[in-house]
């Protein structure tokens, strides 16, 4: 029988408290030394074939026949009220079937707004209309010829200037908004009593997501039943939105999500061009298909939340005694904020502490969350500001850090952790960068005069211990293949390999006759691919689920072999008894057609247990000290995020969070022209991504790779934003060490090196 | 090239060359795409890219900047890698293309396409088509390239996941594989 159950699960940082519903009983750990035949194995992705070929179908490949092609208008001022829409001459364009803005739109409730095109536009790039034609060249002729007139109003688009007194109001109660504090101990007095303080601002820029799919949806209504591909990370989370805005009870919803280019955070629910795609679909009875450009998922697809933050942390004794952290981020429109100051409460063992995050609305487009929302920009700072303080107290960072990581226990929530190996991580990274060559101070020459090397690291923490709800099913068909179905998606994580792994090894079949069905709200509820939690989510209740689809065909096998059950085995899709072999297809086929269906549920985590996951990282750089320019020669990952079931696919993980980590560190940088509002830089020619060519000569990856045995039944946890959390100030710590030169804004471009080098040259 | 269909017309520029007009509507574009002959109406605007994806249904190579910035879009035309999105498709005429849904032959995978699985070499997938085909084209002039040639060969082609280090990998080991 179904039972409701109390879980507590963190999500992106924040601990939430749920009931959940869940069924019979969770299964034991594997003992330590259990033999798996799939997990821990590396294995290549089964979907691998798919996305080699061009087979692979991902939303912005589904064309439907008779598919209309959607285009938005989007305001290009940052602030203004739409006064007037004259469509006329759109309309009068052949192949244009429909027009939707403020004033025809039906109401659609979009995060707590009533209309998806709004009276007051906010950022450029806000949507004023939508059209759709017969092709897409059509529908973009046609938004040319839409008249509108905009009465302008006074905006700001920078995060300081929005702070400041001069700044427009755009909320009633002002731009700024406290968002979290914590506190413990008396940080004021910490850092009166310390011999050493530092006291430092630090900035790091809007970064963007350019997941190379952009935002998109296929949307077909069939008068009952309203179909939506979408690029996303959660398709019941579109469900949940459509069904808000749309006013349509679940089950006439269907979202699918099957392949996925990538989403890093930014696809976490509906959009308004799927909103908008339906609209239309239900208004012309054809399909349509609304699919971002470039440009417009550079305005209006989300962001990494510019920040500017003062960090204030005293030391004595050679230990830390106080810590003070503020931090302001510019969440554009966005109606959240991610909390910088999260590791800092709760990274370190710091007795005397105090944090506020305060986030700050502007008229750019709005925040989404960005592997690691938060975490990222906060461990810049903090990582950045506690190696100042090592080197103002002359002792080495990590013996300073080493000193407050060791506990056991939760310092902000005071709850033990399931399981934490930090200082392992430390021991591990410190042996692969070679640390013991590390000088204090000035670093080292590098391969030229003009070169300085040094070496720097930085640690993280992050959740990823994932939680309950999650559903799955285990179909094993007469001939013995099996299909493994769940809710969730796989964005790219290679979700659809690992849960297979889990499911043919808890079942006892061949990877290869597992098939995996995902990304669809008509499958058992799988939750949102994000916060590094859809492995440790799904695959306990996959794992059950193979369990009990198991337990099922051994009866069946029983019966016809007429052995007790108690004297069978699965293995590799085979019954073995004493004497004999008899494959698993032979023994289905001897009953009338069938299908056994295993089900499985995610159980609760323990209320009382802190699920974290740790790691450090350290690099070694060169910097041109003639040019500023930084080159990243290792990088050392070393993560504790419990039993690796797939070398293979944690390891590519970590290597592109690493390079991810790198654009944010060196290169990615969204400008915003303070006068007009614009996005300088929304292309793909001007942000600058990391190419191949920036690819560190060597990137080390190591795992702990200890089950965490409190964290769920296979004692696993996510590793999707781990590795990218600690990355930049890891190179930031470096850059310090080879020249002595502190850069405190992220990206560390060639100008701000140049100028911190300056600074560094005038001080000595 | 001969005329062909009322919108092309022969127009003498200079005694020396000759230029063919098209449009201004579509016009029939005759090209040899995956190794058959296809004949398709395109409007003169309309790049190889949407004229693959949407007239050809061949929707393995993606769309992901539209204008010449990433790579994705990488197909072969008379086996040079090009970028498809900056391509328009009626300077294709008569034309050899090769996308990714025409390298594996007899459902075999290509050399590079099993390299690349291998190698782990893809996350989302979304820049793989791309890739392959850019590394595709550098084995055709260099067989056994080193990881300086994959580089080069796909330092036009952005992977937002970050797969490049597995990427190299795989251009290199696919040099060492005989079909």
């Amino acid at each position: 029988m179904p039972r409701v159950v109390k879980s507590r699960e963190e999500f992106e940082g924040e601990v939430y408290e749920s009931l959940v519903l869940v069924e019979g009983k969770d299964l034991p750990v594997p003992r330590a030394g259990t033999e798996f035949v799939e997990i821990a194995h590396s294995r290549r992705r089964i979907d691998g074939p798919q996305r080699v070929t061009g087979r692979a179908r991902y939303t912005q490949d589904i064309y439907l026949p008779g598919m209309l092609h959607v285009r938005v208008l989007r305001s290009p001022y940052p602030r203004a009220r739409v006064r007037r829409i004259d469509t006329k001459k759109a309309e009068a364009l052949p192949g244009v079937r429909g027009v939707l803005h403020r004033f025809n739109a039906p109401k659609a409730s979009f995060r707590g707004e009533e209309t998806i095109f709004r009276e007051e536009v906010r950022f450029v790039g806000d949507e004023v209309a939508a059209i759709a034609a017969d092709d897409e060249q059509t529908a973009v002729d046609a938004l040319r010829l839409i008249e509108v007139d905009y009465e302008l109003l006074p905006h700001v688009v920078d995060l300081e200037e929005a702070i400041g007194d001069m700044a427009p109001r755009l909320e009633t109660d002002g731009n700024v908004a406290e968002a979290a504090t914590h506190k413990r101990g008396d940080a004021k007095r910490g850092l009166r009593e310390a011999d050493f303080v530092v006291d430092a601002t630090y900035r790091t820029s809007t970064q963007l997501h350019n997941s190379l799919e952009t935002h998109g949806a296929v949307a077909t209504w069939d008068g009952e039943q309203l179909t939506v591909y979408e690029s996303t990370q959660h398709v019941f989370g579109v469900r949940q939105g459509l069904r808000t805005a749309l006013k349509l009870p679940f089950s006439k919803i269907r979202v699918l999500c099957d392949y996925m280019g990538g989403g890093f955070g930014s696809k976490g629910g509906v959009g308004k061009y799927s909103i908008i795609a339906s609209l239309f679909t239900m208004q012309l009875g054809r399909p349509a298909r609304c699919v971002l450009t470039r440009d417009e998922e550079n305005l209006a697809a989300g962001n990494r939340s510019a920040t500017l933050q003062q960090l204030r942390v005293g030391g004595k004794g050679g230990r830390i005694t106080a810590l003070e952290h503020t931090s302001w981020a510019n969440v554009g429109q966005g109606k959240w904020v991610a909390n910088p100051t999260g590791p800092t409460n709760t990274l370190y063992d710091i007795a005397n502490l105090s944090s506020k995050s305060y986030k700050v609305v502007t008229n750019a487009g709005s925040l989404s969350a960005f592997r690691a929302p938060g975490y990222v920009e906060g461990t810049f700072a903090l990582e950045s500001a506690i190696d100042e303080l090592a080197d103002k107290m002359g002792v080495d960072p990590l013996v300073l850090r080493r000193k407050h990581a060791a506990s056991p226990k939760d310092p902000m929530v005071g709850k033990r952790y399931s399981d934490k190996h930090l200082i392992e991580c430390y021991r591990i990274g410190a042996a692969e960068i070679g640390w013991q060559r590390r000088r204090r101070s000035g670093g080292i020459r590098g391969s030229a005069p003009h070169r300085r090397r040094g070496i720097g690291m930085a640690t993280q923490i992050w959740g990823g211990g994932g939680g309950p709800p999650a559903y799955a099913t285990v179909h094993v068909n007469s001939d013995g293949t099996v299909v493994l179905t769940t809710g969730t998606q796989d964005i790219g994580t290679g979700t659809r390999t690992v849960l297979a792994q889990i499911c043919a090894d808890e079942l006892g079949v061949e990877l290869d006759d597992v098939q995996v069905r995902l990304g669809d709200t008509d499958n058992p509820y799988g939750p949102i691919s994000a916060g590094s939690l859809t492995v440790a989510s799904v695959g306990p209740a996959v794992r059950i689920a193979a369990r009990d689809a198991r337990e099922q065909l051994l009866g069946a096998a029983a019966g016809v072999l007429e052995t007790p059950m108690a004297e069978l085995r699965l293995e590799g899709g085979v019954v073995v008894t004493k004497g004999a072999r008899t494959p698993l297809s032979e023994i289905l086929t001897k009953v009338d057609n069938n299908t056994v269906i295993g089900k499985g549920a995610r159980h609760p985590n323990d209320p009382d247990l802190s699920l974290r996951t740790f790691g450090a990282h350290f690099a070694e750089v060169e910097v041109d000290v003639r040019t500023g320019e930084i080159t990243v020669e290792h990088v050392v990952a070393v993560h504790d995020i419990g039993r690796i079931v797939n070398p293979t696919t944690a390891r590519s993980q970590v290597e592109g969070g690493v390079l991810q980590a790198l654009g944010f560190a060196l290169s990615e940088e969204r400008f915003v022209d303070r006068a007009t509002g614009r996005v300088m830089n929304g292309n793909l020619e001007n942000y600058k991504v990391p190419t191949v060519k920036d690819v560190p000569a060597k990137i080390t990856v190591k795992f702990v790779d200890r089950p965490d045995r409190r964290a769920n039944n296979l004692g696993i946890k996510g590793l999707g934003e781990p590795p990218i959390i600690p990355t930049a100030a890891a190179i930031a710590n470096a850059v310090a060490n080879a020249t002595g030169a502190r850069v405190r804004h992220a990206p560390l471009t060639r100008a701000r090196v140049l100028e911190a080098l300056a600074i560094a040259g005038a001080k000595s | 090239m001969a005329a062909r269909g009322p919108n092309i017309s022969n127009v003498p520029l200079t005694s020396a060359r000759r230029v063919v007009l098209r449009g201004p509507g579509a016009t029939e574009l005759a090209l040899t795409v995956n190794g058959q002959a296809v004949t398709v109406q395109v409007p003169p605007r309309r790049t190889l890219l949407d004229t693959l994806r949407e007239a050809l249904a061949l929707t393995g190579t993606k769309k992901v900047c539209d204008e010449g910035t990433c790579g994705a879009c990488t197909v072969l035309v008379d086996g040079r890698a090009i970028y498809s999105c900056m391509t328009l498709a009626v300077t294709c005429e008569g034309k050899r293309v090769e996308t990714i849904e025409g390298l594996a032959k007899d459902g075999e995978l290509h050399p590079v396409q099993r390299a690349f699985i291998d190698a782990d070499a893809f996350q989302c997938g979304f820049c793989t088509p791309g890739q392959i085909m850019s590394i595709v084209a550098l084995l055709r002039e260099t067989p056994a390239p080193t990881e300086d040639d994959v580089r080069r060969a796909v330092a036009g082609n952005l992977c937002r996941c970050g797969a490049y280090p597995n990427i190299v990998s795989a251009g290199v080991n696919a040099g060492k594989r005989k079909r």
